[in-house]
């Protein structure tokens, strides 16, 4: 599979606009289709939110990922905040520690192909997206 | 891009928003009270916020816009949202956003004609007599 990475990093609330931009880059680079671009940088954009407000900042890489029978666009959000204690209870719908609506992670993982949650008390968070053509 | 603003334009009885830029969490707080304060200093009934070059809104953005249109609300405004493109709308179904609250109209001219006719419905405005 061959990739073309970007490693964005995520300090600020303009930051957070420079990474749904990146992203919408990329799946239109990939050939999604508009709405699957609307959904994937949506997702990215909430996720990004969180890394900033809740994970005290990180980063971002987008991949453009080809292989022989598959296309897409994965992007990766790490930070080296408090954790997710409960990432069960986090996913869940309405469910919010920061006074926002709670669709955050939940929306997310809906609009997205692939979602994956890595957390560790203390030392952080990864989230992985990935939407297909 | 830091402190940037969006316009807030006046026409009549009412306030015109145009979001042409890809809009931050700051600068969607900023719009809220800028908003809140025109509507007062023009004694607004109405809101129009075109959304047509928003090419994504998220929860937070969302959410930004059912506080303005609840805020609106107890000013004595109508705020209708306008010109949300197809994928946009769908997205944020999909992403269990309601935007229960929010008026929505097709496009720009369709959000005149809802302000109009919600501008008997209020009270009336001594000033406009």
């Amino acid at each position: 599979m061959s990739t073309t990475h970007e490693r964005l990093p995520i300090a600020t609330s303009s930051d957070v606009v420079l990474v749904r931009n990146a992203v919408r880059t990329a799946a239109e680079r990939m050939g999604l289709r508009n709405i699957d671009v609307t959904k994937l940088v949506t997702a990215a954009s909430e996720i990004a939110r969180n890394t900033l407000v809740y994970g005290g900042g990180g980063t971002a890489e987008v991949e453009c990922l080809q292989a022989e029978r598959r296309t897409g666009v994965r992007v990766r959000f790490e930070d080296h905040g408090p954790g997710i204690a409960d990432v069960q209870l986090a996913l869940r719908e309405g469910y919010t520690t920061g006074g926002g609506l709670g669709l955050g992670l939940s929306g997310s993982k809906k609009l997205v192909d692939d979602f994956e949650i890595d957390s560790e008390v203390a030392r952080g968070t990864r989230v992985t997206m990935t939407k297909w053509r | 891009m830091i402190g940037q603003r969006i316009p807030i334009l006046r026409f009549g009885a009412h306030l015109l928003v145009s979001i042409q830029v890809d809009i931050d969490d700051q600068m969607a707080v900023q719009l809220q009270d800028d908003l809140s304060a025109a509507i007062v200093k023009a004694g607004a009934h109405g809101v129009m916020i075109d959304i047509s070059a928003l090419g994504v809104v998220d929860s937070f953005i969302g959410r930004v816009l059912g506080t303005i249109a609840a805020t609106s609300r107890i000013l004595d405004a109508e705020t209708v949202v306008v010109g949300m493109q197809p994928s946009v709308a769908i997205t944020l179904v999909e992403l269990g956003l309601s935007f229960k609250g929010v008026r929505t109209a097709l496009n720009v001219e369709r959000g005149m004609d809802l302000l109009r006719a919600t501008e008997g419905e209020g009270t009336t405005d001594v000033d406009d007599a």
